[in-house]
């Protein structure tokens, strides 16, 4: 009898099926195949492993080779050399940039070092679509544990204790708002999972999904335990076709199992699972919004109070939590609340999933202790910033929150401490910015974003946003004034406060907070007409040094609106009036001639 | 697939599932359990090294030790192969020579069982760093 003795983890996330990990996984099968080594490794597709940048990912258990940017065509070569002889493929394995050497294994990558991972415990280990896999994993024990062995109350003590906050972005207690879903009397009572993800630039929730669709499942029944609910429903959005598919092959199979359905583990208990599909609006991860969208309604918010957990959908009572959040439930049951709230901050425990993103060596989906700072996150985890520039800012909270700066590196990162510093936990999209980012442009792309998806159903938010957003653009083409920067102040402060849901009490945060720490920059684009980024193309100039210019003519030649004039080996001039800023002209010369200012 | 009716039905399923990951479960700590490496170069694989790891495998199991079983490359002990590095947890690595299933069926027995040091054992002629 021949025995399995090597797993090839192949990653199945959005990222790497986007850069053909389907195809790697096929060959990988074909070539096992081939060589008769079939019934000897075994290919499994997982979830994300997080380390995104250099995907797909491939890993060889049990030596934990990690393999980098792997194409269909490698697949040949690591069943040839790796799994028939041992030998790893050098040419595969990630290289560490700071030592310039090759990393046999995951467990010496700097990006895992600081990790740990609970929301993410199973999201690149097992298969997705493999109930048994989970259930491997301690998956449904959980569940089991809760109906078997504690009352509604004791769980929600247990939740209570750990201090698990909403990973949504507000960070409401979690335990407190079960306690107070299932005091509320009611025939019918909803479990909400929201998983209507809308932050530019994160993806925690889906790769979840994607990853462990089962964890949020299992949550969610111990949810309907506790509150007294015994259906539940996931708000998920359309553009999130393989979380669907798995969540829905995670629900059937639940089903098979009994998991789901009736008289769960012969308690008596009830409890079955919906998905509702939104339209992808931003607004619709507001609660109210929401609960309305999931009615067949207009996707508006509501004033609140009543809250959804008395007032819910169908005006029934519905706990609504985050995918991450439930993600986080079923290890808090297992492993006990003492042990979760071992990890983290005083007021934030556990962990936190951050898309990682924008101008860092290390894109990608991670997950590390709350308290953990911005430099260990930076420049440890994501590797430093790229091509060795410096850093500006990092951007949290998405479109809600701010951006942070150099003197904010080493704060702790939690809940109280990124309100405190101007800016939210958000979700946890983490965009890291360097020297050519204009933070007046970045606050105009966010308030594009809220300009765009603000439903407009109160005026401080359709208009008061669309007004910043103007007012913005026209510092951005050189034309503000002074004056323009008091009105920015005034009209956000006037916008938080008057705004009727979450989006618009927030979407003036990256204008508060790059007037804040970026105030040169403002005053710089007003007084001196500069952007030092070199991003605002209205307020940048192209010259020719007259004295480096040899009047080779390639500039004028590369030039897609001839404003480039001068006879052959004689100085050019470039006419301003004509030129459209493409910086055409600056790539092609040879002699440094072509100025920026 | 038969219903989850109770817990323990769950704990049924866990346990006959449990196998299918067991493998990736030991490699997250690799350092805890015992480590197996089995010299797989050509000419390991020309002297059985492929029989002697399927040995391992399946005998391992099916005497309930936990161990971790992982193909290498080459040692550099042709004259000796097949070659298999044994380390428990907390020792030093120590290397057979000529592993038959049988010399392998020895080892499991003496040294990986009680630590006692047989015939067979290669001296180390490299470091690793």
């Amino acid at each position: 009898m021949t025995q399995i003795k090597m797993h090839l983890l192949v990653c199945g996330g959005t990222g790497c099926r986007s850069s053909h990990s389907e195809g790697v996984s096929q060959a990988l099968n074909e070539s096992l195949t081939n060589h008769g080594l079939d019934a000897e490794a075994k290919v499994v597709t997982t979830g994300c492993f997080g380390f995104c940048e250099k995907g797909p990912i491939v890993k060889v258990i049990p030596d934990n080779t990690f393999y980098v940017q792997v194409t269909p065509d490698d697949a040949e070569e690591i069943v040839k050399e790796h799994v028939l002889k041992g030998r790893k493929v050098q040419r595969l394995l990630y290289l560490d940039p700071e030592r310039e050497k090759t990393v046999s294994d995951d467990r010496h990558m700097t990006f895992y070092k600081k990790q740990i991972r609970i929301a993410l415990r199973n999201c690149g280990f097992i298969d997705p679509e493999n109930i048994d896999e989970y259930i491997a994993r301690d998956g449904y024990m959980a569940l089991a544990k809760c109906l078997s062995e504690y009352t509604p109350q004791q769980v929600i003590d247990i939740i209570k204790k750990s201090g698990l906050r909403g990973r949504g972005g507000g960070g409401f207690p979690t335990g407190l708002k079960w306690e107070i879903t299932a005091r509320v009397q009611a025939d019918q009572k909803y479990v909400i999972c929201n998983a209507d993800e809308g932050d530019p630039g994160a993806f925690m929730d889906r790769s979840i999904l994607e990853g462990d669709p089962h964890s949020v499942i299992e949550a969610m029944a111990i949810n309907g335990y506790c509150t007294g609910a015994s259906r539940g429903l996931v708000y998920i959005r359309a553009e999130y076709p393989l979380a669907i598919k798995r969540l829905q092959i995670a629900i059937e199979q639940a089903r098979t199992y009994g998991l789901l359905g009736e008289n769960i583990f012969g308690t008596g208990f009830h409890f079955d699972i919906q998905l509702r599909y939104g339209a992808g609006a931003f607004v619709c991860g507001e609660e109210t919004a929401l609960i309305h969208s999931m009615e067949g309604k207009r996707g508006e918010p509501t004033f609140k109070p009543p809250f959804p957990s008395e007032h819910g959908y169908m005006g029934k009572p519905s706990n609504v939590n985050n995918v991450e959040t439930y993600a986080n439930i079923p290890v808090i049951i297992l492993k006990g609340p003492a042990w979760f709230a071992s990890i983290g901050t005083e007021k934030s425990k556990g962990t936190k999933v951050f898309a990682l993103a924008g101008k860092v060596n290390n894109v990608g989906l991670i997950e590390v202790p709350m308290g953990i700072t911005l430099r260990e996150v930076i420049f440890e985890i994501g590797g430093g910033i790229k091509a060795g520039k410096e850093f500006k800012a990092v951007q949290t909270g998405g479109p809600s929150g701010g951006c942070l700066t150099a003197r904010h590196l080493d704060t702790p990162i939690d809940y109280d401490n990124l309100l405190a510093a101007g800016s939210m936990m958000g979700s946890g999209g983490m965009i890291v910015m360097d020297q050519d980012d204009c933070m007046v442009s970045i606050a105009k792309f966010y308030l594009e974003f809220t300009v765009e998806e603000s439903c407009g159903k109160c005026s401080p938010c359709r208009i008061g946003n669309k007004r910043l957003h103007e007012i913005l653009e026209k510092i951005c083409k050189g034309e503000g004034t002074m004056e323009d920067l008091e009105k920015l102040k005034n009209l956000s402060q006037v916008i938080k406060d008057t705004s009727l849901c979450g989006l618009g009490q927030t979407s003036p945060n990256p204008v508060l907070s790059t007037l804040e720490n970026f105030w040169d920059e403002y005053v710089e684009h007003v007084v001196d007409k500069k952007c030092r980024a070199g991003v605002c193309k209205s307020l940048m100039k192209y010259t020719i040094d007259a004295e480096a210019c040899v009047g080779c003519t390639a500039c004028a030649r590369a030039c897609p609106v001839n404003a480039i004039s001068g006879e052959r080996k004689q100085p050019h001039t470039i006419n301003p009036s004509i030129c459209i800023k493409c910086g055409a002209c600056m790539e092609k010369c040879k002699f440094n001639a072509v100025l920026l200012q | 697939m038969s219903q989850i009716k109770s817990l323990d039905d769950l704990r049924k399923i866990k346990e006959a599932v449990q196998k299918k990951i067991q493998l990736r479960e030991k490699s997250i700590d690799p350092e805890k359990v015992i480590q197996i490496k089995v010299g797989m170069a050509t000419s390991g694989i020309a002297s059985g090294a492929r029989e002697v790891m399927a040995f391992l495998i399946e005998e391992l199991e099916k005497r309930n030790i936990e161990a971790v079983v992982t193909q290498v490359g080459d040692m550099g002990y042709c004259y000796a192969e097949p070659t298999i590095e044994v380390t428990l947890p907390g020792k030093e690595p120590v290397v057979f020579g000529n592993v038959t299933t049988k010399k392998a069926d020895e080892i499991i027995e003496k040294y990986i069982k009680n630590g006692e040091l047989i015939d067979g054992i290669l001296p180390a002629n490299y470091h690793t760093i």
